[in-house]
Order: C-alpha cells, then sequence, then structure tokens
C-alpha cells in the first residue's frame, strides 16, 4: 500500500480525509486506484493531475515507479507563464 | 479620395511611393516600401517601436504622415549599419546582452542614436529620460543603458 | 555577478554533473539571432506578408454584458473589397470545455462577457476596409447588468455570467460565480495560532496588470480548399497554435504547418489564442492569405491580463521570530472564464517557509473582464505580496530584522512544502545569506527613506520536448527544436549542444522549427525551456555521441564500448582498448558516408525533474510626503538559478521580471468605471515603467544544482517578478510611516494613507 496525499479541496470527495491508502506500483496504478476507491474524484483526474513522488513533480506519466515507502503527494496539473 | 505621390529619400537612397493622405510613415515604411524593422508597438505615440530619423530628427513615425515625408531624408534602423559593419551602438547593445525579445531594440537603436549625435558624452540620467520615450518590457532597462553609455564612450574614442 | 555557492552540496547526485568544469557553460557569448536583431532584419509577427494577402479586422463587443439576440453580416459583405466575415457558427464546437472557453472568448457564442469580446471578424482587400466593413456588422444585443469587481462578484445577487453551468470542486451554496474552489496546507492552523505570540491578521488588494509585451498579437494564415495550410504567428507555442486552431477550425493538425515568427515578449500572454483560429477561417473562406494584427486597443481590452486579487493573511509568530501558523484566503478575478491562478497562488503563498501549520484557501470568481492569461510567475506574485507584507509588519512589531526572520523560517532541504512534497536540494538559505552578506544591506536611508525585502518562489516546468540535432559533413552542428525562444534560449541551447559535443559555440546553430519538422513541444511556459529543451539537448548530443563512438570503433576494429568521446573527439578508453589517436567530430562526420551514413541524435520525451527557484529582493525606496511620489533608488535582485548556462540572460531575466514587479506594485492597473469599460486601454495611461522611472538592477545569480538536470539548471523567467510587489510594499512602508495594503500605490493612494496615518 502506498499512502497518498491528497489537497485539501478534495475532502469533499474522499469522504473527509486527505491522506488516503492505495494499492500501486507506479502512477497510472496509482491513479486508477484512487479512482475505484473514491469514484468522486475521477473528474478531477480527469481533467489532469500530477503526482510528486519524494519531492519530484511527475506532470503526467503512467507509468512512473512508486516505491512503498514513498512520500507520494497528487498535485492538481499546473500550468502558465 | 486620391493617393498622394511622395518623392524622399530613404537611408540615403531616393524613393517615390503613392500613399492615402492619412496614411503614417510608418505604415508606408512597413507596408508600401518593404522596410519592417520600425515596429508598431502602439500606433500613438506611447512605446517609440517605430522610432525614425527625419531630416536628423528623432520621430515617431506613426505619429508622422506619409505625405510629410516628402523631400525630407528619412533615416530607419535598416540604415544604420555600414554593410557588414556594425553601427557602435548595435555592437555594444549585442556585447550588453541588451536585448531580449528584441521588438524594441530597433527604435531604442534610432533613439540612441539620435541621442550621441546631439550629446556624445551623456550622463546616466541623461540617457534615461532620453530613452523614456522607448519602452522596453523585457530587459528592466539596466543592460541598454550600459550598452548605450559604452557605445557613446567608444564613439569618442575613450 | 555570480556566486557559486558550494556549502549547500550536499550527496550529489548522480544525474547532475554540477562539479564539472565548463568550457562553454557559464560564458557570455553573442547570440545567434543577435545580428538580425540589431539590424532591423528580424521577422516579427506583423512582418511577414504574402502575395493576394487580404487584412482582417475585428468587431468587438461595445458593451460589457449582453446577450447577441442577432447578427446581421450582409452589408458588410456587400461592400466593395470584403471577401469573408465569420462569426461564431463557422467554429467548430469544442468536447473539452477549457477548448470551448478559448474558443468562446476569441469569438463570443451566445453572450458578450467583457468590453471588447470579439463577436464578428472581417477580411478584405486593406485595413481601412476591413475595419468599416466591421463597423457595417449589425449586432443586436440584449444589454445585462454586470460586475468586474472580485468580491462583488461573489455576493448574492451578483450578475451570472455562465448561467446553469456546473463547475466541478465548488462547494455547495458558493455564488454562481465562483469557478473553482481550492484547499492545499497541512498541520492544525488552530493549534498553531493559540502557541503565538503575537497573531496578525490583514486583508490586500491588487490590481490586474497585463504582461504588455511590445508587440501586439499578429498572425498571417493561408488555408487551401483542401485543407492544407500554413500559419506564421508570433506566440509563446506554435504546437498549442496549432492544436487549438485546428480543432475550432475542424481541419487535421498535421495539415496546419505552423511556423513561429520572432516574438515580441509574451511573459505568459503569449500561451493561447486569440487571433489565429479566426485567420485560418478567414483564409479559408476568402481562399486568400489573411494578416491579422491587433492594435494595442485590442491587445488591452482582449487580450488576458492577469487576475485581480482580494486576499486576507493571517500569520502567528513567537516573539523570536519562528512562524507558528500561517494561513491565508484567497480570491482572485480572472475575468469571464475559469482559470487556475487563484490555486498556483493558494500552492505558492507560503513556499518560502517551513511551517508545521499552513492553510491557503482559494477561490476563482467570474467578472465581466478580459479573460485572464498567465503572467509570469501567475499567482505567485500577488499571493507572496501578502505574506511578505505581514510579515515584515510583524518584523518591525517585534523588532526583529528581517531577513533574520525569514532565515529561521525558510524552507530548505527535506522542508515540507505548503503545496505538499518535501523540498530537495533548494536555495533559499544561500539566497537569504547572500542578501544578508550583500553590501546593500548595510547602507545607510535618508529621511523619507525605506528599505523593503521580500522572498519569491516559482516552481518551474518541465514538459514534453523534442530536440535534434544533425552533425554536418563539414563538422558542425544544427540543432533544431519547437520552443519559441523568447529571451535567448537558442543562445542557451547552443551553448548546451556544443559543451557536451566538445566543439566550438559558433560551430553550431539552433533553430526552431515548425510544427511539421519536429516532434511536439509543449509551450514556453513554466521557465521550462532552457531546462527541459536544455535536457533534451544534451541528450540528443548523447545520442549522437554514441553513434559518432561507434563510427571511431569500426575504423579503429574495436568494441564500440572502448570508445568515450573526449573533448569534441572519440579516444580509446585506455590502452588496452589500442592506441590510436583522438577521431574529431569533423573527421568522423567528412567520412560519415562511409560508416554508415549520416549521423544525428534526437530525443523526446515528457520531461520531468524541474527544480524550484527561490529569490529575495532588497529595494531602497523614497517616499516624497508632500505629493506621494515614489522614486526606486537602489534593488538588488538575488535568485537561485541552479545553473546559469549564459549568465548574461540570466540576469536578464532577473532584472526584466523585476521591473515588471516595481511596475505592478507602484503604477500598473486595469481601471474600469461603473460601466464595465477599461478606462485605460494604452501605453500612456497604463504606465509601464520607463528608462528614467528606475535605477541599475543589480543581479546576484546564485548556483544550487538541480539534481534533475544534468547540468543542475533550473528555471529562471519567472521568480524575479514575484519578490518586487511585497519588497517595493515594504520599502513605502518603512519610508512612508504607514503600512501599504493595496496595489498599485500609486501618488494618491500613498498621499491617503499618509494623510490618513495622521488622522
Ligand atoms: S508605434 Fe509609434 S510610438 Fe508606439
Ligand atoms: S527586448 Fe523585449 S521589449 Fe525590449
Amino acid at each position: 500500500m502506498v499512502k497518498v496525499v491528497l489537497w485539501g479541496s478534495l475532502r469533499s470527495a474522499t469522504g473527509g480525509l486527505t491522506d488516503v491508502e492505495v494499492d500501486a506500483a507506479n502512477t497510472g496504478e496509482l491513479l486508477k486506484a484512487l479512482v475505484e476507491k473514491y469514484p468522486e474524484l475521477e473528474s478531477i483526474i480527469e481533467e489532469g493531475v500530477s503526482v510528486a513522488i519524494d519531492g519530484l513533480i511527475y506532470k503526467e506519466a503512467w507509468f512512473t515507479p512508486i516505491k512503498p515507502d514513498s512520500e507520494v503527494v497528487l498535485m492538481p496539473y499546473m500550468k502558465g507563464g | 479620395m486620391s493617393k498622394i505621390h511622395v518623392t524622399t529619400s530613404i537611408n540615403g537612397d531616393q524613393v517615390e511611393y503613392l500613399c492615402e493622405p492619412h496614411e503614417t510613415l510608418l505604415d508606408v515604411l512597413r507596408d508600401r516600401v518593404g522596410l519592417t524593422g520600425a515596429k508598431e508597438g502602439c500606433g500613438s505615440g506611447d512605446c517609440g517601436a517605430c522610432s525614425v530619423e527625419l531630416d536628423g530628427r528623432l520621430v515617431c513615425s506613426c505619429l508622422v504622415l506619409g505625405a510629410e515625408a516628402e523631400g525630407k531624408e528619412v533615416q530607419t534602423i535598416e540604415g544604420m549599419a555600414d554593410g557588414e559593419k556594425l553601427h557602435p551602438l548595435q555592437q555594444k547593445l549585442l556585447e550588453h546582452a541588451a536585448l531580449q525579445c528584441g521588438i524594441c531594440t530597433p527604435g531604442i537603436l534610432v533613439a540612441a542614436k539620435a541621442l550621441l549625435e546631439k550629446n556624445p558624452d551623456p550622463t546616466e540620467t541623461e540617457v534615461r529620460y532620453w530613452l523614456a520615450g522607448n519602452l522596453c518590457r523585457c530587459t528592466g532597462y539596466d543592460k541598454i543603458i550600459r550598452a548605450v553609455l559604452d557605445a557613446a564612450a567608444e564613439m569618442r574614442g575613450a | 555577478m555570480v556566486n557559486e555557492y558550494v556549502e549547500s552540496k550536499s550527496d550529489a547526485s548522480d544525474v547532475t554533473e554540477s562539479k564539472r568544469d565548463f568550457k562553454i557553460v557559464g560564458t557570455r557569448p553573442l547570440r545567434p539571432d543577435g545580428i538580425d536583431k540589431v539590424t532591423g532584419r528580424a521577422m516579427f509577427g506583423a512582418d511577414m506578408s504574402a502575395p493576394g494577402m487580404l487584412h482582417g479586422a475585428t468587431l468587438r463587443s461595445p458593451h460589457p454584458h449582453a446577450r447577441i439576440l442577432s447578427i446581421d453580416v450582409s452589408k458588410a459583405l456587400a461592400l466593395d473589397g470584403v471577401k469573408a466575415v465569420v462569426t461564431s457558427k463557422d467554429f467548430v464546437k469544442q468536447d473539452n470545455s477549457g477548448n470551448q472557453d478559448t474558443l468562446d472568448n476569441l469569438m463570443a457564442r451566445d453572450k458578450v462577457l467583457y468590453h471588447g469580446h470579439a463577436v464578428a471578424a472581417v477580411a478584405a482587400v486593406n485595413v481601412d476596409v476591413a475595419n468599416s466593413a466591421a463597423k457595417l456588422i449589425k449586432v443586436e444585443y440584449e444589454i445585462l447588468p454586470h460586475e468586474t469587481d472580485v468580491d462583488a462578484a461573489m455576493l448574492p445577487g451578483a450578475p451570472v455570467l455562465h448561467e446553469g453551468r456546473k463547475f466541478s470542486s465548488v462547494p455547495e451554496g458558493s455564488s454562481p460565480n465562483v469557478s473553482s474552489y481550492w484547499e492545499f496546507g497541512h498541520g492544525d492552523v488552530d493549534e498553531g495560532f493559540a502557541k503565538a505570540d503575537i497573531i496578525v491578521e490583514r486583508s490586500f488588494k491588487t490590481a490586474a496588470t497585463h504582461q504588455g509585451y511590445i508587440e501586439p498579437h499578429a498572425c498571417l494564415a493561408t488555408m487551401g480548399a483542401d485543407g492544407r495550410g500554413e500559419l506564421w504567428v508570433c506566440t509563446q507555442g506554435h504546437f498549442m497554435v496549432r492544436e487549438l486552431a485546428a480543432a475550432f477550425n475542424g481541419i487535421d493538425a498535421s495539415q496546419l504547418r505552423v511556423t513561429a515568427s520572432e516574438i515580441g515578449g509574451g511573459f505568459g500572454g503569449k500561451t493561447t489564442v486569440y487571433l489565429e483560429p479566426v485567420a485560418v477561417a478567414l483564409a479559408r473562406k476568402s481562399g486568400r492569405p489573411v494578416k491579422m494584427v491587433m492594435t494595442r486597443d485590442e491587445v488591452f481590452r482582449a487580450t488576458g491580463p492577469t487576475v485581480s486579487s482580494s486576499t486576507d493573511v493571517k500569520i502567528g509568530m513567537t516573539k523570536d521570530g519562528r512562524i507558528t501558523a500561517g494561513q491565508a484566503k484567497l480570491r482572485y478575478q480572472g475575468g469571464a472564464y475559469p482559470n487556475i491562478t487563484a490555486m498556483l497562488g493558494a500552492m505558492t503563498a507560503f513556499a518560502a517557509y517551513d511551517l508545521d501549520a499552513v492553510q491557503t484557501l482559494a477561490w476563482n470568481v467570474l467578472t465581466n473582464r478580459p479573460k485572464q492569461a498567465a503572467y509570469r510567475a501567475p499567482g505567485a506574485p500577488m499571493a507572496i505580496y501578502t505574506v511578505e507584507s505581514v510579515i515584515d509588519e510583524m518584523c518591525q512589531k517585534l523588532d526583529l530584522d528581517p531577513l533574520e526572520v525569514r532565515l529561521l523560517n525558510a524552507a530548505r532541504k527535506g522542508t515540507k512544502s505548503s503545496y505538499g512534497p518535501t523540498f530537495d536540494e533548494i536555495g533559499l538559505v544561500a539566497t537569504l545569506e547572500a542578501a544578508k552578506a550583500h553590501p546593500h544591506y548595510a547602507a545607510p536611508l535618508g529621511p523619507n527613506q525605506g528599505r523593503g525585502v521580500s522572498c519569491g518562489f516559482w516552481f518551474n516546468f518541465a514538459g514534453n520536448t523534442s530536440v535534434s540535432i544533425a552533425v554536418s559533413p563539414d563538422g558542425t552542428v544544427a540543432v533544431t527544436e519547437g520552443n519559441p525562444d523568447i529571451g535567448g534560449s537558442r543562445a542557451s541551447i547552443s551553448m548546451m549542444a556544443a559543451e557536451e559535443l566538445g566543439i566550438p559555440y559558433d560551430k553550431v546553430r539552433t533553430i526552431v522549427a515548425d510544427t511539421n519538422s519536429i516532434g511536439f513541444n509543449d509551450v514556453t511556459d513554466g521557465s521550462r525551456v532552457t531546462f527541459s529543451v536544455g535536457l533534451a539537448t544534451i541528450k540528443a548530443a548523447r545520442a549522437a555521441i554514441k553513434n559518432m563512438c561507434g563510427r571511431a570503433a569500426m575504423v579503429w576494429g574495436i568494441d564500440p564500448d572502448a570508445v568515450e568521446w573526449k573533448d569534441g573527439a572519440a579516444v580509446p578508453t585506455g590502452h588496452n582498448a589500442g592506441n590510436f589517436p583522438p577521431m574529431t567530430l569533423a573527421e568522423i562526420a567528412r567520412d560519415a558516408g562511409k560508416t554508415g551514413g549520416p549521423i544525428a541524435g534526437h530525443f523526446e520525451a515528457n520531461a520531468d525533474g524541474a527544480g524550484v527557484s527561490f529569490g529575495v529582493h532588497l529595494v531602497d525606496i523614497e517616499v516624497d510626503p508632500e505629493t506621494g511620489f515614489t522614486k526606486v533608488l537602489r534593488y538588488t535582485v538575488f535568485q537561485d538559478a541552479g545553473k546559469a548556462i549564459h549568465p548574461a540572460y540570466v540576469e536578464g531575466q532577473m532584472q526584466g521580471g523585476a521591473v515588471q514587479g516595481i511596475g505592478w506594485a507602484l503604477n500598473e492597473e486595469y481601471i474600469y468605471g461603473d460601466d464595465g469599460i477599461l478606462q485605460n486601454a494604452g501605453f500612456l495611461d497604463y504606465r509601464i515603467p520607463v528608462a528614467s522611472d528606475l535605477p541599475m538592477i543589480d543581479a546576484v545569480i546564485l548556483e544550487i544544482p538541480n539534481p534533475g538536470h544534468p547540468y543542475g539548471v533550473r528555471g529562471v523567467g519567472e521568480t524575479g517578478i514575484v519578490p518586487p510587489l511585497a519588497a517595493v510594499a515594504n520599502g513605502v512602508s518603512h519610508a512612508a510611516g504607514v503600512r501599504m495594503a493595496e496595489l498599485p500605490m500609486s501618488p494618491p493612494r500613498i498621499l491617503a494613507a499618509i494623510d490618513g496615518a495622521k488622522g
């Protein structure tokens, strides 16, 4: 299981949680598992999210490996500038 | 409304063109003569990107009518280098990395050249006030001012 | 000036070769596009023409909010010289709501949502005829009430811009003008505030400002009846233009070849489309090339300024300066369509600090103003302004040194950032220490003068990038990339290619290719180019090197693994590999046809690993207490570049960003009347800083390598605009003896604050 930190306003989709746990070995699996567990996250994830693993932001890749003890943070998709 | 026939000199070449009475010198240069070095940033005299010299006087070509160039001498950025040899201001702007996007650069160069023709040894403050009519959004002016002062020094043989 | 900061180098990552002795990186060669730009030859957006070309003009809404009842174009079409007219009906409806918003913004569909919103466009034989024709288009409007203020637009009863539209992620019960809501942070802020010795709570406002690029939007489109077309355009992303212009016109992206002209400034404002899909539509309808160029008035009224904001900040601090909790509530209006700028503000507001408890809440609000566009570190300057202002006030109250307090609380490696992830190597502490040690910080101040300090932060982006490198038979190298050069990037890319290949800088030429000549690239945004394109260039060069080592191995009859690349030549790895003299790039290139054919290398990836960049600014300001007039006396920028490839252009980014921020702090502002019409749509009344307003801007580059880049590069383009807002505000507050809580700090506002303080 990996621990995933969500941004605060996603609480409405997870029944109040911002720290959740899912089974995933890479970023793509992580996003799938999140949607399975919390279907209300689907529209947000479809609009675009990035995943930060151990401090590095991975913009949108599906196959970035995640270790069980990695720090995983779901981030909104950023653009601009 | 019929067009006006104008005979003028641009960068030392005799040029003839027909223009509308309301047409600006900037539009004539860019659209009729094919000299697109002068840029239109505002069309209202506020940005200096269209700077040219008219009989040795620095003007915003967006505020001058094409018809007014009759019998006069127009100097544009295209006439600044001598063949392959850059004017010291052009060289110094390059060396000081005083351009980022470069859209303001032709206007700045024409304006700075006009300054140095009048005042070969300007202070930093004089350069800053002279160029206050030339907007640059990229550089914060620092490197431009340094380049102009450096070029002035070189041209004085200092 | 470049300061090498060595102390913070701990476990040197294997990716970053920051210890490497660079030969070309870090020098200041002339830029490759320089001669064209100082001689007037460089071709910008409006400089291109085509035989038989028509000129386009746009009809724009005279109302800030109205329903379009009908559009009658017959009189315009009947005018001599008019060849085509388009309205929203000529474009293809989009599935993606963001794209549909972009389309509706460039050609209003059912309603006009701001004064200047495009409703129709004309192509005619010249600009005069096109303008006359636009005036002949008859639009019937039902005028609706409007709102341009962020706080007012959130109130019950405010005019609703998008009736009935559902926005995801907006809590029940919000105003229908709230298009998004965001929350970030960690820890328990109530607990944090309970630990504080003092708590300061303040509200701030910042005005909308425009990127103010000197080159107005311009493009030239050609479209054949077979759906094949060409588009010349000044943009930060010609691939983005291709995707959108093709989708809006229902043509295949690969059939529309887009070429990026030289670009006369963008700063984020040219990361979307306005004219381009319209020019393509007009070209298709008329069968002729169509050129469209905006006037400055159109640039101000119809292209994106940044957001205006209204923010409440609350910070708790112990007597000795440790922040116990921080909270910010940010309300941004970004015009008539949804955007994510408030989110970026909420993520960045407290990014400079190592906090146990932090919470930011953000709302984006729709108003009857032009659709905002990204502006250099979008969302961050106005958010960080509020936090840095409150911290400065607390330092003043507690009589603490503002740099010491920032050092005490500074984010560093291992800090959990206010937006979630834990920081790796970052340069904030080094930057603060450089500021503290700089003579500027100790220089004496005169009467009515004040010194302001502020930190700044930007993430920096990476993203999709394609680069290819071709070695020519004469031993020179062509680099092809696909990101428009907005600040000298062709120079830095050539430098990295030359460095990696071990050849002189002037043997490399880098060009920005059109959309059919190189793989896809994201927009030039987020300060991503030197990082991402640089990374791709280095990797493409390594691919070419591998190829060349293989050729040498073949010639020498040894194993390719026994060959390495050194100083621009293949050499055997050691005596055991064989005893051969170095085979230079030029020699290998000359014989390439005999050893297997042309030599090239390419790299395509969705790059990751961008490194965040922190900055600290110091400013001395004098305020005339009689008039409220401000003068910037001295300004110093400290910023972590990771590795400065071309230090002169890094300084240029720092200086340019600082001056844009100074303008934002002191002068620049979108001014609306009650009629909802922008009152200052020109450079005379929207006053950006001019040369005589400013001193020299000293730039001090710090180099704390980004572990995610082979040379340690971080982006540098955006961080520089973040600190000036608070630095200048803090300087003004110290000089004038009153706290300023609204930008811009124009003389009347400062005078009112001084008079108010006198009571
Ligand atoms: S275009 Fe003439 S001054 Fe701006
Ligand atoms: S270099 Fe871009 S406006 Fe001056």
